[in-house]
C-alpha cells in the first residue's frame, strides 16, 4: 500500500435550512493512497458530491464543515483554511472535473484562453510558454489539431470534447490528486469509454490519486483501486474495490449490486427491489439508517453500528460478519463475478 | 403471426430555419429510413447513444411528432395518414410512458384525474366507473388508492414513474413505447420500476417498445433488440445474439464499451457525425475500424444474415 494523500475523518458538512439542519455528509472516514483511485459510490442524496466539495473547500453557506472534521491533504490541514489558503493548493496539487463540463468553461473566453490562465494561476510562467502548454495538454488529453481547437469556444464542441478540455485544465499543474465528480455521467457510452481510459491512461503517466464520484457500479468496476460505499451521509462499506464488488459484507452494497441488470441475465430472474426509500437527511434514523429497508434487519439494529474490519474490508453493520450474505442465485453470482474481471 | 406493429421506411426530419426570412437551409434527419415489426406479447428493445433517433422514432409511430414519410401500420391500419379523429381511437391500445416523471405529470393535476383524463376523453362519463378504474390500474401498479387524491409533488420519482405507468395502462392499451422509463430513477429505484414493468407485461399481455440507452437494461427487459445509428437502423436480433454475437462493428462497439465487464475493448474514436449531413455510404463509416472503400459509396441496406439477425454493414455478409 502507498502512502496516503488524502485522510479524511469523521468529516460532517451540514447545510442550515429553514426547515432544519440538513446533515449531507455524517461522519465520513475515507483515504486515498498516492496514484490509487479510490471511487466513492452512491445514490443520490448520499452526501458524496458534499464530500468532495468538502475536499475541495467549496462548500458555502449555508452550508458549513463541522468542528472535529479534519481532512488531511498531503500533510496539510484543510478544515479552517482561509478561502486564500485554499485557491492555493486548489487547482495546484488538489483539481477537481465535474459531472457537466459546459457550466465549469466560461462560455464567453476560448478554450485556450482558460487553458492558459489556469497554468499561469499557478506557475510563473510567460503568455507564450503557457500557450505552448496549453497545446501540448490539449494533445495529451486526445483533441484533435489543438492549435486549432485553442480560439474554439466551449459551445463549439461537443460534450466529450469539453469534458477533456476540463481535464486538461485539471492536469495542467501536475495535482497530486485529481477529484472527479461522476465526469462520465453526462456522457453517452462510447464517449464514457474514451474518457475513462483516457483517465487511467492519464493516471498511469503521470501517477496523481483519483478520488471519484460515482453512482455506476459498472465505472467503480472499471476504475477503483478502492471503493467506498455512502448511504445517508456515512461510508457503510469501504476496501479494495474487487473484494467489496465480490464479496460485499453490507447489506446495502449487496443489495445494490443485485438491483442493476448485468448483460446477459436471465430475464425470469426479477432484480433485486431495495423497498421503501432513502430517509431524510434532516432526520435520519436513530439506529443504522439502513434498516428499515434492510431484509437482515433485527432489533440490534435500532442502536448504531459500529464500523467493523473484517479482513480487508470495513463495515458498519451490525450483523455478525461471518455470516454467508448473498442469498442471489448462480446465474447472478457469476455476472456479479463478471463484474469484477 | 402478424405483427402488431410494422414500421416502413419511416422518416422523420425536422427543417434547420436560419436567417431574417427564416429560410429552410437544411434538414436535420432524425429518423431517416426505419423499418421495424414488433410481434404481439413481444418486447422490441430499441437502443442507441442520444441523437441516434431513438426516441423520435418512438415519438413517431405515436405521432406525437409527425413523421415526414414513410408508414407506421398498427394492426393493419395505416397510422402514419389517419386523420385526427380516427387517430384518437387508435390511441386508446398505442400509449407511451416518459423518462421524466416530473416534467410528463402536470402539477396541479391530482393523480387521480391525470389517470383518469384518458378515460374521460375515450368516452368513460359516469363518475363512479372512471374512479373505479383509477383506483384498480394504481393497485396495479402498487401505488395506495389515497394516491389520487394527491398532487405529483408528494410522490418519489420511482412513485411519479408509477403514476405515468398508471396513465398510460389505465386503458388497457395492445403497444407501450417506454421512452428511457428508468434513465432518470436512482439505481435501488430503477429495479422495481423495471420488475414492475415486466410484472405488468404478463398481466395485461402487453407488446412494449423499450427504448433506452443502457444496454445491460435493454437486454434484460427485450426478446429482440435493434440497435440505432445516426437515424438508422443498424442491426436488429434477438437479444441474446446481439449480446453473444454482435454483427455490426457498432453493436460490437457499444457492448464492449459497457462498462465493467470483461471483453476486448473497441473505444471508438471521433464523435457522432451530426444529423444534418450525415456521412455518404454507411453513416458509421467515419468511425469504423474496419471501413473500407465500399463503405462510403454505397449505403448498406438491413439485409438477413444466416444467423437470422438483420445488419446493415457491407462486411458481416
Amino acid at each position: 500500500m502507498t502512502e496516503p494523500v488524502l485522510e479524511i475523518r469523521d468529516l460532517r458538512t451540514y447545510f442550515h435550512t429553514i426547515r432544519g439542519v440538513y446533515r449531507a455528509v455524517d461522519g465520513v472516514d475515507l483515504t486515498v493512497r498516492a496514484g490509487r483511485t479510490l471511487c466513492v459510490v452512491g445514490e443520490s442524496g448520499s452526501g458524496k458530491s458534499a464530500t468532495a466539495l468538502s475536499v475541495m473547500g467549496l462548500i458555502e453557506a449555508p452550508g458549513e464543515i463541522q468542528p472535529g472534521s479534519r481532512i488531511r491533504f498531503d500533510g496539510q490541514e484543510l478544515v479552517g483554511l482561509s478561502d486564500r489558503e485554499h485557491r492555493r493548493i486548489r487547482g495546484r496539487d488538489l483539481s477537481m472535473i465535474f459531472q457537466e463540463p459546459m457550466t465549469s468553461l466560461d462560455p464567453v473566453y476560448p478554450v485556450g484562453h482558460q487553458i492558459v490562465e489556469a497554468i499561469r494561476a499557478h506557475q510563473p510562467v510567460s503568455r507564450k510558454a503557457a500557450l505552448n502548454r496549453a497545446v501540448e495538454l490539449m494533445a495529451l488529453v486526445g483533441i484533435p489539431s489543438p492549435e486549432r481547437r485553442l480560439w474554439d469556444y466551449p459551445h463549439h464542441l461537443s460534450g466529450g470534447m469539453r469534458q477533456r478540455v476540463m481535464i486538461s485544465i485539471a492536469l495542467s499543474s501536475h495535482p497530486k490528486l485529481l477529484v472527479a465528480d461522476e465526469p462520465t455521467t453526462a456522457l453517452d457510452v462510447t464517449i464514457q469509454a474514451q474518457i475513462l481510459e483516457l483517465m487511467r491512461d492519464l493516471q498511469k503517466k503521470m501517477g496523481m490519486a483519483i478520488m471519484m464520484i460515482t453512482h455506476d457500479l459498472g465505472v467503480v468496476a472499471e476504475m477503483a483501486d478502492d471503493v467506498a460505499v455512502m448511504y445517508a451521509g456515512q461510508i457503510v462499506e469501504s476496501g479494495i474495490a474487487e473484494e467489496v464488488l465480490t464479496n460485499p459484507r453490507h447489506p446495502y452494497t449487496e443489495a445494490l449490486l443485485h438491483a442493476v441488470p448485468v448483460l446477459g441475465m436471465s430475464r425470469d430472474e426479477p432484480l433485486r427491489v431495495i423497498p421503501g426509500v432513502v430517509p431524510s437527511p434532516l432526520e435520519w434514523p436513530a439506529g443504522c439508517r439502513f434498516a428499515a429497508r434492510c431484509r437482515y434487519a433485527h432489533e440490534r439494529c435500532a442502536e448504531p453500528p459500529p464500523t467493523a474490519t473484517v479482513g480487508r474490508h470495513q463495515t458498519r453493520c451490525w450483523l455478525p460478519v461471518d455470516r454467508s450474505i448473498g442469498t442471489g442465485s448462480a446465474t447472478r453470482t457469476a455476472a456479479a463475478g463478471e463484474v469484477n474481471r | 403471426m402478424t405483427a402488431l406493429l410494422s414500421v416502413r421506411g419511416l422518416k422523420t426530419h425536422f427543417p434547420v430555419r436560419a436567417g431574417a426570412l427564416r429560410r429552410t437551409v437544411g434538414q436535420i434527419r432524425a429518423v431517416d429510413g426505419v423499418d421495424l415489426d414488433i410481434m404481439p406479447g413481444e418486447t422490441l428493445g430499441l437502443v442507441g447513444e442520444s441523437g441516434c433517433g431513438k426516441s423520435t422514432l418512438g415519438r413517431s409511430i405515436l405521432r406525437l411528432i409527425e413523421p415526414t414519410a414513410g408508414q407506421v401500420i398498427f394492426d393493419g391500419i395505416d397510422v402514419a395518414t389517419l386523420d385526427a379523429r380516427r387517430m384518437k381511437a387508435i390511441r386508446r391500445d398505442l400509449q407511451i410512458i416518459f423518462q421524466d416523471p416530473v416534467g410528463s405529470l402536470n402539477p396541479r393535476m391530482h393523480v387521480g384525474d391525470i389517470v383518469g383524463e384518458g378515460l374521460h376523453a375515450n368516452g368513460v362519463r359516469s363518475r363512479a366507473e372512471r374512479d373505479h378504474r383509477i383506483k384498480e390500474i394504481l393497485a396495479a401498479v402498487g401505488l395506495d388508492a389515497s394516491a389520487a387524491g394527491r398532487f405529483p409533488h408528494e410522490f418519489s420519482g420511482g412513485q411519479r414513474q408509477r403514476i405515468g405507468i398508471a396513465r398510460a395502462l389505465v386503458l388497457r392499451p395492445k403497444l407501450i413505447v417506454a421512452d428511457e422509463p428508468v434513465s432518470a430513477l436512482d439505481v435501488s429505484v430503477q429495479s422495481q420500476v423495471l420488475n414492475l414493468l415486466a410484472a405488468l407485461r404478463q398481466q395485461f399481455s402487453l407488446t412494449y417498445l423499450f427504448v433506452a440507452h443502457d444496454l445491460a437494461v435493454v437486454d434484460y427487459m427485450s426478446d429482440r433488440v435493434a440497435v440505432m445509428y445516426l437515424g438508422r437502423v443498424v442491426e436488429v436480433g434477438t437479444a441474446r445474439q446481439i449480446r453473444t454475437n454482435p454483427l455490426h462493428p457498432y453493436t460490437r462497439a457499444l457492448l464492449s464499451a459497457v462498462p465493467g465487464r470483461e471483453r476486448q475493448r473497441i473505444v471508438l474514436s471521433g464523435e457522432v457525425p451530426s444529423p444534418l449531413t450525415p456521412p455518404s455510404g454507411c453513416r458509421f463509416r467515419t468511425r469504423c475500424p474496419m471501413a473500407q472503400e465500399i463503405c462510403a459509396r454505397v449505403e448498406p441496406a438491413l439485409d438477413a444474415h444466416p444467423s437470422g439477425a438483420r445488419v446493415a454493414c457491407h462486411l458481416s455478409h
